[in-house]
């Protein structure tokens, strides 16, 4: 079923890749209009992240960082990680990969449907261009504001708990609702789930209309056909998404700190706490722990995909 | 598909309209408080209707200079979008002609967008304390006179910017690779051989053809810059960006104000992408114009 959909991919691949090998002159000006580029990001990414990977290394006290090798600043990280309770970096990334999973288990299934529904069944494309813009606007706005939004809605007295209580439902109002964990998925939630949406809409866009029809003259049910055509068909935008919300939420500390009413840990915000402590080295050490995990939670779903291939 | 619409549409209707309502309501609802009474609190029911807390906000929220951070916000935004959509664009060019380690320029792209961003910022923040820690070596060292009341390096176009770029940049080069990826590239050819040079087929030919998708990517980095907060957190100096004063705000003020706060940034943001949408409307409509022209 996949080899049908190459042919299409790989042109529009072969329109990407190198067209014109060409004289020297055209590579000398490929060089001068990449160079840009490449210049951003060795100097506001790779450098940052090898000086984070060496200063993590270095000693540091209340006053200042000292240029001189430890590992002191790792086996602080894991301090009584062995022991018998879990320490307290475990328990904060357990926290994190616990609000991880809670958040793809909603946004992957709320994503699909919808990127689903927008792909297959509407069949204007002006339409459908219209409603994926209303999914997608959001993503341009604010995301504290989106986050504070919630407060008249859950809070104490907010929207939902005075609803509930007009209709006898409850009699005292729920006090979880905001800053809780239940408030973070949600904002999560409220938040990412546009990036699921754009992958899978793309994967789902570019599947060959007629291998669904050929599924049904072969008598595939609807249900047949959702998961064995369009849901091998779709996993690249799937990988990506995952990807993404992963990402996006293994590293927050700005929705756990607002909607969490800054009481729940999670390891973005240990780092950002040590820094504001001007103890650089041991943040450069969480960092280079929560940059490892990251890596090895995505590394298996970039091996599924060439992600370039998918534009 | 052309199936009749059965059980399965009016579902996936039902829970893409539940979506919209939850991506919409809650901003809605701040929207509306925001015009809450003056003895109004941060809660329905609203108590009268007034512009009591945009003039608030108009004096200023406590010590915070709410404008300043506004202006400096607006600016970093535009000079953000502006590089977004320079570099961005000639990169789109350069990966279309392929140069040795291309490979390994889009693998940076797509790290910069996986690695979180709280790791991205304070790498940039490092690397500019070690910086200026340097600078403050040297001067001690040389004695030279220049560098003797060095401050910092970091700043608003400095570290901020390079932050925001890591983040504004990979979505513009995924834009101008979907974008080159549908580009018939016999219009050049064409342009060539009517005589045009390399670069009077860029400003002539590609430029006005791609219009739309830089309309695009301007919206993208303009916005995105405009909301950064994460990759801003760690990277910049003593003056925040409004998101940064926002998120502050967020624990400290418990009026209206903060709502009247919020329907202004989502004003700006949602003029700024009005904007863009009208003009790559307008920009599309004219083509099909002038090409319905071009036919008679």
């Amino acid at each position: 079923m996949t080899d049908l959909a190459l042919p299409a991919a790989e042109t529009a691949a072969r329109t990407a890749a190198p067209t014109v090998a060409g004289r020297p002159r055209r590579r000398t000006l490929a060089y001068l209009q990449a160079a840009p580029l490449a210049l951003v990001f060795l100097v506001f990414l790779v450098v940052p992240l090898v000086l984070t990977g060496i200063v993590s290394l270095w000693e540091y006290n209340e006053y200042e960082i000292i240029p001189a090798l430890t590992l002191q600043n790792y086996a602080d990280v894991f301090d009584g990680c062995l022991s018998a309770d879990l320490c307290t970096t475990l328990r904060t990334y357990l926290s994190t990969v616990k609000f991880v999973a809670l958040t793809l288990a909603i946004t992957l299934p709320l994503g699909f449907a919808i990127a689903y529904f927008l792909a297959f069944y509407i069949r204007s494309g002006t339409v459908r261009m219209g409603l994926f813009l209303l999914c997608t606007i959001p993503f341009w706005t604010s995301n504290v504001i989106r986050m504070i939004s919630w407060i008249p809605l859950l809070g104490r007295n907010g929207l939902v708990n005075d609803t509930l209580r007009a209709l006898g439902l409850i009699r005292a109002p729920i006090e979880g609702l905001l800053y809780s964990d239940f408030a973070v998925v949600l904002a999560f939630v409220h938040l990412d789930t546009v990036f699921m949406i754009v992958p899978i809409f793309n994967s789902l866009a570019r599947i060959d209309r007629r291998l669904i029809e050929a599924a049904r003259d072969c008598g595939a049910s609807g249900a047949q056909i959702l998961w064995t055509v369009i849901l091998p068909l779709a996993k690249p935008g799937i990988a990506i998404g995952t990807i993404f919300v992963t990402t996006l939420v293994m590293g927050d500390f700005v929705t756990v700190g607002v909607m969490g009413g800054q009481q729940i840990a999670s390891v973005g915000k240990v780092i950002q706490v040590q820094m504001a402590y001007l103890q650089f080295p041991a943040a450069a050490a969480n960092a280079m722990v929560l940059l490892a995990a990251v890596l090895l939670m995505i590394l298996g779903l970039t091996r599924m995909i060439d992600l370039r291939r998918e534009l | 598909m052309d199936r009749p619409r059965g059980l399965a549409f009016y579902l996936l209707a039902g829970v893409f309209a539940l979506y919209v309502l939850f991506l919409y309501g809650p901003t809605l609802t701040i929207l509306a408080l925001s015009f809450q009474g003056p003895s109004g609190g941060l809660t329905f029911p609203m108590n009268g209707v007034s512009t009591h807390w945009f003039a608030k906000l108009w004096e200023g929220v406590g010590v915070v200079d709410i404008w300043a951070a506004l202006r400096r916000s607006l600016a970093l935004g535009l000079v953000v979008m502006a590089l977004t959509v320079t570099i961005a664009f000639y990169a789109g060019i350069a990966f279309r002609k392929g140069f040795r380690g291309a490979g390994l320029v889009f693998a940076l792209a797509v790290s910069s967008l996986i690695v979180p961003s709280i790791v991205v910022s304070l790498g940039i923040g490092l690397e500019f304390r070690l910086l200026d820690d340097a600078i403050k070596a040297l001067a001690a060292a040389t004695g030279w006179g220049f560098l003797e009341d060095h401050g910092t390096l970091m700043g608003l176009y400095t570290s901020a910017l390079g932050a925001h770029l890591t983040w504004t940049l990979p979505f513009g080069l995924l834009i101008m690779f979907a974008v080159f990826n549908r580009f018939d590239p016999a219009y050049e050819e064409a342009a060539r051989d009517l005589g045009a040079s390399g670069p009077q087929t860029l400003r002539h030919v590609v430029v006005p053809i791609l219009a739309p998708a830089l309309v695009g990517v301007a919206l993208f980095g303009f916005t995105l810059s405009f909301d950064e907060l994460a990759r801003t957190s760690q990277a910049i100096g003593g003056r925040n960006t409004l998101p940064l004063e926002l998120q502050g705000l967020t624990t400290t003020v418990t009026t209206p104000e903060i709502y009247a706060l919020g329907t202004m940034t989502t004003a700006v943001s949602a003029l700024v992408i009005g904007t863009a949408l009208g003009l790559t409307l307008w920009l599309q409509k004219r083509r099909a114009r002038r090409a319905m022209a071009g036919l008679r």
